[in-house]
């Protein structure tokens, strides 16, 4: 049983690239379209691993970061953001919101996996 | 591994089309200055989705381009530029440029690159007209160069001291710890000095922290990368071991005594540095940048390679213009539509078996049963196909947002002053249709601010409201979804309209023509009344190509005007191009059948109502007005059951606002049909729309009744029109 996964991006291309390439290495993956289903999400599983695009409608991925540190369940569970060079002060806010860390835009397939597989060993 | 992006491409591009309608409105908005925060939240991430997304599936040009353009918005969003119409402008321009970019990465073509460099000139200065944010971008990079690495040194040591919240941010100390191990050889020692005591402890707290000690030609970057999601959430040093003081490293093996000691008693989660590890110093193996350890000249490398790189790709001929056959043939649908898609079909399965279980031991007492039966089949099928049916169905503001751009672009040119108003923007109608009736919109609407609304000086002298309205409204009405393109222009000048048909020889002087036969004059080919051909409308191609792009819909156009008051004109289009309502007729043995929308009524012929017209074959009086009749078996060349126009019916059909009459043996029965293309299967037919399998497996015809209505109009050679 793989690991499990949760995909959080607004960007139906992005969450299929992301979710294709986890799936293809074992990892149990799921997609959430927004913060709220992103939390929506989470209280039906225990995910290993949670990766959130930071600029969403709605829920954005830092308020998703600051909700999902509140859940016990979810206290210690990495969460790395999705986000571009030029957010620096994005990766600033969501590091104070709890964020373990992040994946810079554009990726490829290989660093994602080497990034995930970095906190998931 | 490699993964193969490309199948993630078309739904990148068709998202981004939305991003780029997001764009587009949202600068609008922001132009017009009716933007809140949430419109220039919009903007920023539809901009700043598309660079990421281009980036991530090696579309690099678009993904730079974007860069400027996700820069220049930030910064509007954080107030720390100011909005200015030019500013607009060039990104509005700069959307344009984007969207051709968009384009030429689906079609596999190549992309304009003068333009693109035009434009991100133009965005560039934009940039610059404010330094300080150039000069950032510039010291950046200068720092980046000025960060030297030192290669003839050995070797690390790193002081890592995590705060005690660190673990809240999901960060484990081991993952860094073995990371480091991947680098070379290393080795650890804990201090456990702040570890407290057992009751006091939390554990969710990090009391350790550790020396590192990391052997070989190691970059500090490497080092410092496994540490970047931990800036600011400890305590880090990274020092050359050369400088390391000899005191300093002592206490490696005073504390590697020590960890001895307390290996039992420590909790560390370390992992254990291998016995065999020695301590002294040994090169590794490791010699990554071979060749290029200067960081300036593999810069310049880099530059020198993509220059040429871009050399060769300007030079590269242009072939290979490739289509991809996919580009459109894609539609997103709504969870709910699938959803109820599934649904319905469950419900079929569950008819399909109930009646398989009446097959099997089937008696007269069941009659009944199977009725029911059936009726239930009856219901799933027509509630499955109306739920395919709106799988196919866009909401029309696909078509719609595109205008204020237009009405934008074009005020600005031809200084008129103009709202545009949107209403019904969720009447949905099919894909297809959607898709072709969109240039003919743009026709009517370029052509309501071209020729409809005045110049703000002549409405002013008119008594009218300096700004002009155009409203575009969309609504469905029966079976069909009417569109509406009004405004409150000057209106269609009665006499200009007549004069210019006379002298255009398309009507006679003596012709005593209604007013609506004179408005619809514009719809003839080749009729145009504006003084001077505009670029704006009126270029060759005109109100005639409207009607037959709307017509090959199965729709219908109309005009309405008033002198000084404005114009209206009112489109009307079926639901879908797939099915239809028919009425079926007989024709001796034939059966025909005749869309449903396009009859007004049947009757009896009264034979003391037809008029014989020279030239003009029959007509019929119908209360007060007369109509054509028209016999279909002679059109048709088809043996009619009648000849005697009382012994069969008249079908009253209208299309365009003209009447006319259908002359048949028979009305059967109404059912709707599946369009079968006549055209892809035979050829092209005067007079005929289509083809569909009845319920008994014969193939019948679609009468074209528009088609026919011109045919008899135009006083065509009837008997030759079809040649079946």
């Amino acid at each position: 049983m793989g690991k499990k996964i949760l995909a959080v991006d607004d960007s139906a291309s992005m969450r299929q690239m992301v979710n294709f390439t986890l799936r293809g290495a074992g990892f149990e993956v799921d997609e959430a379209n927004d913060g709220n289903m992103a939390l929506a999400a989470v209280q039906k599983k225990q995910y290993d691993l949670v990766l959130s695009d930071i600029n969403m409608p709605g829920m954005d991925g830092i308020q998703l970061v600051t909700a999902l540190r509140k859940l016990p369940n979810y206290k210690f569970v990495p969460i790395l953001m999705l986000t571009t060079e030029s957010g620096a002060d994005k990766k600033t806010q969501g590091k104070a919101a709890g964020a373990t860390g992040w994946i810079v835009k554009p990726f490829n397939p290989e660093q994602l996996l080497k990034t995930v597989k970095r906190v998931l060993g | 591994m490699s993964i193969d992006l490309s199948q993630f491409k078309q739904t990148f591009l068709e998202e981004s089309e939305e991003g780029l309608e997001v764009l587009e409105s949202g600068l609008l908005a922001l132009d017009s200055g009716t933007a809140d925060d949430d419109v220039i939240h919009a903007v920023f991430r539809a901009a700043h989705s598309i660079k990421g997304g281009s980036g991530t599936f090696g579309l690099n040009e678009i993904s730079d381009f974007t860069h400027i353009m996700e820069t220049l918005l930030d910064e509007m969003r954080d107030g720390r530029r100011e909005v200015s119409q030019k500013l607009i402008n060039v990104l509005l321009g700069s959307v344009d440029v984007l969207r051709a970019m968009l384009d030429a990465a689906r079609d596999e073509s190549d992309i304009d690159v003068a333009q693109v460099e035009k434009a991100k000139a133009q965005l560039a200065a934009e940039l610059n007209s404010d330094n300080s944010e150039a000069e950032t971008v510039a010291t950046q990079q200068e720092k980046k160069v000025v960060t030297e690495i030192d290669n003839d040194k050995i070797g690390w040591k790193i002081v890592f001291t995590p705060f005690e919240d660190m673990l809240k941010t999901g960060n484990d100390p081991l993952r860094m710890l073995t990371e480091l191990s991947y680098l070379g050889k290393y080795e650890v020692v804990v201090d456990d000095s702040k570890l407290p005591e057992f009751y006091a402890l939390d554990p969710e707290c990090s009391y350790l922290s550790w020396s590192i000690y990391l052997y070989g030609e190691i970059e500090k970057e490497e080092i410092e990368e496994i540490f970047e999601w931990v800036d600011g959430e400890c305590d880090l040093s990274i020092q050359k071991l050369s400088e390391v003081l000899p005191t300093d490293n002592a206490d490696l093996h005073l504390k590697q005594a020590n960890i001895h000691q307390q290996e039992q008693a420590a909790s560390t989660t370390v992992s254990k540095v291998p016995e065999d590890n020695p301590v002294s110093i040994t090169p590794t193996k490791r010699n990554k940048n071979k060749g290029t350890s200067d960081p300036v000249i593999a810069n310049v490398q880099a530059t020198v390679d993509k220059k040429t790189e871009k050399v060769k790709e300007q030079t590269k001929p242009v072939v290979n213009k490739r289509k991809s056959a996919d580009s459109s043939s894609s539609i997103r649908v709504g969870t709910d539509k699938v959803d109820s898609l599934i649904n319905m079909v469950g419900e079929l399965v569950i008819t399909q078996s109930m009646l398989s279980q009446l097959g099997e031991d089937f008696d007269e007492t069941s009659l009944e049963k199977l009725r029911d039966g059936l009726a239930q089949l009856e219901r799933n099928t027509r509630e499955l196909q109306e739920s395919v049916m709106r799988i196919r169905m866009l909401p029309i503001s696909f078509a719609f947002q595109r205008f204020p751009r237009v009405v934008h672009d074009l005020s600005q040119k031809m200084g008129k002053k103009i709202e545009l108003r949107l209403s019904g923007e969720t009447t949905e109608l099919d894909k297809t249709v959607l898709e072709k009736i969109n240039d003919p919109l743009v026709h009517l609407i370029r052509n309501s601010l071209d020729h409809g609304i005045e110049l703000p000086a002549e409405r002013i002298r008119a008594n009218k409201p300096e700004i002009g309205i155009i409203h575009l409204n969309a609504y469905h009405m029966g079976g069909n979804i009417v569109i509406k393109i009004n405004d409150d222009g000057a209106g269609l000048n009665r006499d200009k309209l007549l004069q210019k048909a006379i002298s255009k020889g398309l009507v006679d002087a003596n012709d005593n023509l209604t007013d609506e036969a004179i408005y619809e004059l514009i719809f003839h080919p080749g009729f145009s009344t504006a003084e001077t051909l505009s670029d704006v409308s009126g270029r060759g191609v005109g109100m005639d190509v409207v009607r037959r792009n709307i017509r090959e819909l199965g729709g219908n156009i109309d005009v309405k005007t008033e002198i000084g008051k404005g114009t209206e004109f009112t489109i009307r289009l079926p639901l879908t191009l797939a099915i239809l309502d028919g009425q079926l007729i007989r024709l001796g043995k034939e059966i025909f059948i005749i869309p449903l929308v396009s009859i007004i009524e049947s009757l009896p012929i009264n034979l003391q109502y037809v008029n014989s017209i020279a030239g003009f074959s029959e007509v019929y009086q119908l209360r007060d007005e007369y109509i054509p009749l028209i016999r279909l078996s002679s059109i048709l060349n088809i043996p009619s059951e009648f000849t005697r126009l009382d012994e069969g019916l008249l079908v009253v059909v209208e299309a365009d606002g003209n009447k006319a009459g259908l002359f048949v043996d028979d009305l059967l029965s109404q059912q709707q049909v599946v369009i079968k293309s006549l055209e892809s299967n035979y050829k092209r037919v005067e007079g005929i729309s289509g083809a569909t399998i009845l319920g008994d497996g014969t193939v019948a015809l679609i009468l074209d009744v528009s088609g026919l209505v011109d045919l008899v109009r135009d006083k065509k050679q009837l008997s030759s029109v079809v040649g079946l």
